[in-house]
């Protein structure tokens, strides 16, 4: 194996989730990645594409989206309309037809990253429609009656935010990781590749703030990484004194997006 | 003899198919493991697991297979082999092993071991099998590998196999534990199922129907529209509030936080009681006078469209259900008993169900007589992912 992932210079990797993305490298099958909100679950792909220079190709998932479209699309409707108006081409079908991401990522001349985000938002039935194409890495076009076989077969990244339960044979293919909340010396460490100059008192009062408003049972939305870097970075251009930090918890908005939380951190302070 | 690490996995609930299995070993073969035990427990978690829920019974597995088959007895042998394979000095390492006969220490004797050892080791001491140093075979020492190992000091490079497993960290994620919202989020997303095609004056264009009609039109473009998915799901959660529920009040609100967040309702209204639905409910758990709400306004104000979930435990004071309730304020007794309430909601609402805390008691008791008997009555489900998802599938028939 000459290709491994060890984290990069944005991404803080733990032992346990290198091991993982290079298990799934090795084994090719596709790499399933499951945690809470604001836990890198899409920058990690990012971060694999970085560390093994390659492209990333990256399929948003939404509630409407059919595994089709990740396929091809054959524009029906357009060639409706030139037919009726007597476009040029309405003969030749592949005008048509557009590939899709995964038809992308087959198609692509070097190995590309595939990130599938959010698999969870799409139709419960999305996972098993997309089985055989991940797979074979290969999909059929009737309507061309063409192939479309992956030249190099992608390493593929699947995020999965747990809003639905995923089928059990697509579960089976998938390498499985779940990224754990980082714990205080994990965010330090995160925090530290974000700011690198940060002053040390700061950065120990703003985590100790951070994960004592995240304790608090009655939140609606724990506040993730992303709001903790917003905050870090208010935090510093603001220059609050570091001993002011976790008795007043200043700029709570930027934690806390629901004015009930604001209203319940309040209270507890 | 490896298989057998197989079967316990199916046996202790984990459905391991022989497809994984086989890309376990592709993984063993292609060295993915590490030549470590801590890297095989990781391939084995990733390949193996493919939920969160299901860490902890692995953990607890790989921890039944792993603890105590150590350097002796005839299965490290293979097993070592099975670990080695790609290792360019299996060999000699393997003999290095045998030959230390490495007795299964735990971890407490390690650590007196260690203790003893310091004190006599002077010099620096790298790649040997008995002090401690940096990468040897001994059970003490750092980057060393011995599966019942203990690190001293330095930066931990792998986490023994048994120290990650025996953590149970991911003891949370069960799906009987009681405490977690997140399980109870999912387990109310499966009310989302019942989302239907309302009957509203909106329209979106229904693309495959409109495509089909095109065709069929012989080409001339004819649009159809449809009415849009709507989730139209109403609740009204009743939670018990103070009293023998104190206990289990973290549970409650995370119940609560769980029914809010999930946002799969197109309504949810909150009451709470106190041991039993008497004439009023509170609007707010702190059951204050000022939000008494009564339980007649109630009926009469949620349609039977509403699916009702009662949250309490349904452990009273026999009387507390039967008898009448003497009013302070109107120097009378109530109309109805607090199980007069309850039935008229149950009649009243064709969707509902009881979500208890407390498991349910084996052997009758004074306490627990209420228990039982609202059982009879009510369905009722224990408050956990699985109890809620159980009965939330019950809450999408009629009774």
């Amino acid at each position: 194996m000459n290709e491994k992932f060890s984290g990069s210079q944005e991404y803080v990797a733990s032992q346990e989730l290198m091991t993982t993305v290079n298990i799934a490298i090795a084994l090719q099958k596709p790499l399933l990645i499951k945690g809470e909100p604001g836990t890198g679950k899409t920058m990690l792909a990012k971060a694999v594409s970085d560390a093994l220079g390659k492209d990333l190709i990256t399929w948003n998932i939404k509630s409407t989206t059919k595994a089709q479209d990740g396929l091809y699309v054959y524009d029906v409707v357009q060639r409706l309309y030139d037919s009726q108006f007597g476009g040029h081409g309405v003969d030749d079908i592949s005008h048509y037809i557009q590939m899709g991401k995964l038809g992308e990522a087959f198609q692509s001349e070097e190995q590309v990253i595939l990130l599938i985000d959010e698999i969870d938002k799409a139709d419960l039935e999305f996972p098993n429609d997309l089985l055989w194409e991940l797979d074979q890495m290969e999909f059929y076009i009737p309507e061309t009656k063409e192939t479309v076989k992956a030249k190099h077969r992608p390493i593929v990244i699947i995020t999965s935010n747990a809003e639905k339960e995923l089928p059990d044979a697509f579960l089976r293919r998938c390498i499985f990781h779940y990224i754990d909340f980082p714990d205080a010396a994990g965010m330090e460490e995160i925090l530290r590749v974000h700011f690198p100059d940060l002053d040390q008192k700061l950065l120990d009062q703003a985590l100790k703030a951070f994960y004592y408003v995240r304790q608090m049972p009655a939140l609606e939305k724990k506040p993730s990484t992303s709001e903790l870097i917003d905050w870090v970075r208010a935090l510093q251009a603001s220059g609050v004194p570091a001993q002011q930090i976790t008795k007043t918890i200043p700029f709570a908005g930027v934690l806390l997006k629901k004015d009930k939380d604001l209203d319940v951190l309040k209270k507890n302070l | 003899m490896f298989i057998g690490f197989f079967f316990l996995l199916r046996k202790r609930g984990i459905h391991v198919s022989l497809n994984e299995w086989m890309s376990l070993l592709e993984g063993l073969e292609k060295g993915l493991h590490q030549s470590s035990l801590t890297g095989f427990y990781y391939l084995c978690r990733a390949v193996l697991v493919h939920d969160e829920a299901d860490f902890d019974k692995f953990d607890q597995a790989f921890l039944e297979f792993f603890k105590d088959v150590e350097f002796t007895g005839e299965l490290p042998e293979e097993f070592m082999n099975w670990l080695n394979h790609p290792a360019e000095d299996v060999e000699s390492v393997r003999k290095d092993l045998e030959k230390l006969e490495l007795p299964a220490e735990t971890i407490e004797e390690i650590l007196a071991l260690i203790e003893d050892r310091l004190k006599t080791q002077h010099e620096e001491h790298d790649g040997g099998n008995k002090w401690i140093g940096t990468h040897g075979y001994t059970a003490m020492g750092n980057a060393g590998w011995h599966p019942h190992g203990v690190r001293v000091g330095g930066q931990s490079m792998y986490r023994t196999a048994q120290s990650v497993a025996g953590d149970r960290k991911y003891r949370d994620f069960r799906k009987d534990n009681t405490l977690d919202t997140r399980s109870f989020q999912q387990a109310f997303r499966t009310l989302r199922a019942l989302s239907v095609q309302t009957d509203t004056s909106e329209r979106e264009l229904d693309l495959d129907g409109t495509i089909r009609d095109t065709c069929d039109n012989a080409g001339n473009l004819k649009i159809r529209m449809r009415p849009p998915r709507k989730n139209t799901i109403k609740v009204l959660m009743l939670m018990d509030s103070g009293g023998s529920m104190d206990y289990y009040a973290r549970l409650s609100s995370m119940l609560f936080q769980a029914a809010v967040k999930s946002g799969n309702f197109k309504e949810l209204h909150t009451y709470y009681f106190h041991n039993c639905v008497y004439d009023e409910v509170w609007s707010q758990p702190t059951l204050r006078p000022n939000d008494r709400v009564p339980t007649d306004w109630l009926l009469n104000n949620f349609g039977e469209e509403y699916r009702v979930i009662l949250v309490g435990d349904a452990m009273m004071d026999p009387y507390e259900l039967h008898g009448k309730r003497y009013d302070w304020r109107s120097r009378s007794f109530s109309e109805n008993t607090g199980y007069d309430q309850l039935l008229r909601i149950l009649k009243k609402y064709p969707h509902c169900v009881w979500l208890n805390p407390e498991p349910k008691p084996a052997h009758s008791g004074y306490w627990n007589q209420t228990y039982l008997e609202l059982d009879n009555v009510f369905p009722m489900y224990h408050l956990s992912q699985e109890g809620i998802e159980q009965a939330m599938k019950s809450l999408m028939r009629r009774r």
